[in-house]
């Protein structure tokens, strides 16, 4: 293979494109290091003495992360660097604190569980990075994959709910969240559509108190999946992936066609539908009032509620954190593992802990939407975009939920929360957006090849 | 001019809009401001309202923390007095007590359920762990989290002196408090019924039941008689009464007359003041006699003849009126009215009217007494240390007021001495010691039908010395079987052992 410096060196591109394989492959050994220093700490602030299976724990996170970095290597090398380390550092900082959760709880072991999820994952990730060639060909499938999603998507209305939500699909052993799944198939679909009708959506149309609404023709299909989409999800009571389809579609039409009237009408759209959900659900009603009152349950003398023991835990934590294993997770109880994982790593790691976790989220999100931008295809762009907006909104949602800065809807931390469906999913993202950014980033051929 | 992106036209946007390289820009930088949000509000719980949120009462953190490791211990002399065991459940140790009953006028409770009280209470963050003077490099300490090993507290009690107080209670309704003159420091604190603090120390059903039965005491074991409770003090005030009549001249010469009538008639009204014994029942007695026979109709006429400014002055000099008395935990305040009519005033001269004062206050007159007019704070702390043994904190002596005149004081001390050998008192000699004392049967309940108050306040020290006595104490007996009710009866041996106690030790 050429060096890429010998390469780059063309009209269109001034810089040298340099691989960073390097890098990514540093980065990504400080990211397993890391996670394992994380697993030693468990031990130590609860045993007093290195976990057994810390060595076990180390390889079986090392040989993951070398097995995708090898990959990408292999069949996209000038894939962006920190997609990859960041994947690893948030999936094993979260396989550590399930761990230091199921301490806590040792009738009910999640953390092996979570490893072979994890590994399926990184699976998935290898697999869409080396057959995947050309994300184009995803524009092909945009029409079916939405059906698929909404099939997906109503399929657990047929299963017991849980917890009173009704978005899973339960198989002997096995339960998974086909709303996970959906999101990157209704990702693909809206970049598909809005790639081809943008224009119509721009242009079309008759203006309105200033904002030019787009022919029912054109925009007509794009209502009908994501009325059908919210309609399911609000029979479910899974608030939380609405407001994620939700913000979705509109940040995805915006980019699309350019047009802040988009952001006022979905606005308005959420408005009515927040307002229709919380007088029909006496569910989201309470979500609200905790939101905004969330001590108000301890003066009523109901004792703390969810999110009262959500900020407890934070508050605890203060600036630097208690050290993993000092906390008092115990106390968080409910969903502690899941939605709620976020307030053990705000006690434990602390603010600086906290604000480290979220940088690496920013660090992802922006590079996703860095990748969308770079890109030359609109389907791409938007795709790649796309998939970045859903992990950013994704964590603002569960983070801003627990943080008691909006109501709680229950959701996923993305790679960190318990959850087979939720790691999975987040792999493919990356995995898609590590395709991509191998596109975007790969210098012009030569002019003798071209 | 629309924005072109520098990837070429492709990437443009509809007729002039702009292109995706902006729209996808602008909402790049919309989710990284989520995120920004996340964190602003991450820093708003977590630095600013991480301290209320900590100390609200429905989180267990602080509890959790607090019986997370065990607790410092009380100490007498060498001995704890109190200890810590394994819990096995939420919070990991619970507090014991050795001796509890003995000590609980002291230790006061330490309770998972039922939180802290008295040296539990005052000395908590040393005994908990939780004081900065604990840690070796606090600021340190503090960023790391690291929790001190709970510190103990040595109190000044005399295991002799407590024993026997507890002891000469037994099963009686009352209180001792005893007092080292020279220092203040606080050799008996007892008071009777009195509780287990262990026995509800945990979070259990059966500490739950134990608390209930406690509190449903109509004996309120629980209360503090020794410094949280208020009685007449009957004719032990008289010492107080002497002792302003001597410092403002009232009286010169305790065996001179003192001119008072027989019988007194109560200024105003036609009430005379009656006595309990015939002996007083002549005029112009000496101070010396009163003070022998506790004579009212002389000491009222005295404390008239005094006037209220300098008997409410001595009065606060040793601890009446003080309502911020902390040893350290806070006594209650002992009463002497400041506006009075003469009437008034003579009643209250002999320790009736609306005077009252807790045992620890009568204490302090003894003590001010014997200590040549110096009145010592009280103290029941004498060193606080670290889990090694090294001192945080080492008590010091500190004067409460200069209440008499070394020479007031001597003429007081005589008093007292002559009440013990020739008076009232007779029941408090110690063989090869000076004892002082005064004796007070004070009359309570509606036209006086309650059992009365047996008080006795007393000094001693070995025959010959001429030290300040080692001891002063103060006994109230406020319910008892015994048919013949009396300071002199009941009270005083009480005071003897507790004072053999300490002189023997």
């Amino acid at each position: 293979m050429a060096t890429p410096s010998a390469v780059a060196r063309s009209s269109s591109r001034p810089r040298p494109v340099r691989t960073r394989r390097n890098t990514e492959l540093a980065l990504v050994l400080a990211a397993v290091l890391i996670a394992v220093l994380g697993y030693i700490e468990v031990g130590v602030d609860i045993d007093g003495s290195v976990p057994s299976g810390a060595a076990g724990y180390g390889a079986a996170l090392g040989v993951l992360a070398l097995l995708a970095h090898g990959v990408i290597r292999w069949r996209a090398p000038y894939a962006d660097p920190l997609l990859l380390p960041i994947a690893i550092l948030l999936n094993g900082v979260g396989l550590v604190v399930i761990y230091r959760l199921d301490r806590a709880t040792p009738r009910s072991e999640a953390a092996p569980t979570q490893l072979l999820w994890s590994t399926l994952g990184v699976a998935l990730f290898i697999a869409v990075v080396l057959f995947l060639r050309d994300h184009k060909r995803l524009q092909r499938y945009a029409y079916s994959g939405a059906l698929v999603a909404l099939v997906l998507l109503v399929l657990p209305v047929l299963f017991p709910p849980v917890y009173g939500s009704r978005i899973w699909i339960t198989i002997g052993p096995l339960s998974f969240q086909p709303g996970e799944f959906a999101k990157i198939l209704l990702a693909v679909f809206f970049a598909a559509y809005l790639a081809v009708h943008r224009d119509a959506l721009a242009l079309t149309g008759r203006r309105i108190w200033g904002v030019q609404l787009p022919v029912g023709r054109v925009l007509g299909p794009v209502l009908l999946i994501w009325a059908a989409f919210v309609g399911v999800l609000v029979l479910e009571t899974d608030l939380g992936t609405s407001l994620l389809f939700f913000g979705l579609f509109v940040v995805m039409l915006y980019v699309a066609t350019a047009r802040s009237g988009w952001i006022a009408i979905g606005l308005l759209l959420a408005a009515v539908g927040a307002a229709g959900v919380g007088w029909l659900s006496p569910h989201v009603h309470s979500r609200v009032t905790d939101w905004l009152d969330p001590l108000g349950s301890i003066a009523a003398g109901r004792g703390a509620n969810q999110i009262a023991q959500s900020l407890f835990a934070f508050a605890w934590g203060g600036l630097l954190g208690t050290g993993l294993g000092n906390g008092h997770s115990i106390l968080i109880g409910f969903a502690a593992k899941s939605d709620f994982i976020l307030a053990t790593i705000g006690e434990e790691l602390g603010l600086t802990g906290l604000i480290a976790m979220f940088l690496l989220y920013a660090l992802l999100v922006s590079r996703g939407f860095r990748t969308g931008i770079a890109l030359t295809d609109p389907f791409g762009r938007l795709l790649a975009i796309g998939l970045a907006a859903i992990v950013g909104i994704q964590v603002f949602v569960v983070a801003g939920g627990v943080l008691d800065l909006i109501p709680l809807t229950g959701m996923t931390l993305p790679f960190i929360a318990q959850g087979g469906s939720s790691v999975v999913t987040n792999w493919i993202i990356v995995a898609l957006l590590v395709r991509m950014s191998d596109v975007a980033r790969r210098p012009a051929p030569r002019p003798e090849e071209a | 001019m629309p924005r072109r992106s520098r990837t070429g036209a492709s990437a443009g946007g509809p007729q002039g809009l702009p292109g995706i390289s902006t729209t996808g820009r602008r909402a790049g930088i919309f989710c990284v401001l989520l995120i920004v949000a996340l964190a602003a509000q991450a820093t708003r719980v977590q630095v600013f309202q991480a301290k209320r949120l900590n100390h609200n009462p429905a989180n267990q953190r602080l509890t959790v923390e607090r019986y997370s490791q065990p607790r410092g211990n009380i100490l007498v002399g060498h001995d704890t007095v109190t200890g810590s065991v394994p819990t096995g459940g939420r919070y990991d140790y619970r507090r014991t007590y050795t001796d509890g009953p003995l000590y609980a006028a002291v230790t006061g409770y330490s309770s998972q359920t039922y939180g802290n009280t008295q040296l539990e209470g005052t000395e908590d963050d040393v005994l908990s762990g939780t004081d900065p003077r604990l840690a070796g490099w606090a600021l340190w300490d503090a960023i790391a989290r690291k929790q001190s090993p709970g510190g103990d507290v040595y109190t000044t009690i005399d295991r002799a002196a407590q024993q026997a107080a507890t002891k000469g209670l037994g099963s009686q309704k009352g209180a001792v408090a005893a007092i080292e003159p020279a220092t203040g420091r606080i050799l008996a604190l007892a008071s009777t019924p009195s509780y287990d603090p262990g026995s509800f120390a945990g979070t259990s059903a059966a500490d739950q039941q134990a608390w209930d039965k406690l509190q449903a005491d109509t004996n309120q074991p629980m209360l503090n008689r020794a410094l949280r409770q208020i009685y007449p003090p009957g004719s032990t005030f008289k010492v107080v009464t002497a002792a302003a009549a001597l410092a403002a001249g009232t009286v010169t010469d305790i065996n001179a007359p003192t001119g008072a009538p027989y019988p007194y008639v109560l200024p105003g009204t036609t009430t005379p003041l009656v006595n309990d014994t015939a002996a007083c029942n002549r005029p112009n007695l000496s101070l010396d006699t009163a003070m022998i026979y506790s004579c009212n109709s002389v000491l009222g006429y005295l404390g008239v003849r005094t006037g209220l400014d300098t008997m409410l002055s001595t009065a606060r000099d040793f601890g009446f009126n003080d309502a911020k008395l902390d040893i350290p935990f806070r006594a209650a305040r002992s009463n002497f009215d400041t506006e009075m009519n003469e009437s008034q005033l003579a009643l209250s001269s002999i320790g009736q009217f609306d005077t009252a004062a807790t045992p620890l206050v009568m204490a302090m007159v003894a003590a001010g007494v014997a200590n040549n007019g110096t009145v010592m704070y009280p103290q029941l702390v004498d060193r606080l240390t670290r889990s090694d043994g090294t001192a945080v904190q080492v008590m010091e002596p500190r004067t409460y007021k200069q209440a008499l005149t070394p020479a007031v004081a001597a003429q007081v001390q005589q008093l007292m001495t002559d009440v013990v050998e020739k008076g009232t008192g007779t029941n408090a000699k110690i063989r090869g010691a000076t004892v002082g004392g005064k004796t007070g049967t004070a009359q309570q309940g509606v036209d006086n039908s309650g059992t009365p108050y047996a008080w006795f306040i007393s000094w001693a020290k070995p025959a010959g010395s001429d030290q300040v006595p080692p001891v002063a104490v103060a006994v109230v007996i406020a319910d008892s079987d015994a048919t013949d009710v009396t300071g002199g009866g009941l009270a005083a041996p009480i005071a003897r052992s507790v004072m053999q106690a300490v002189l023997g030790g």
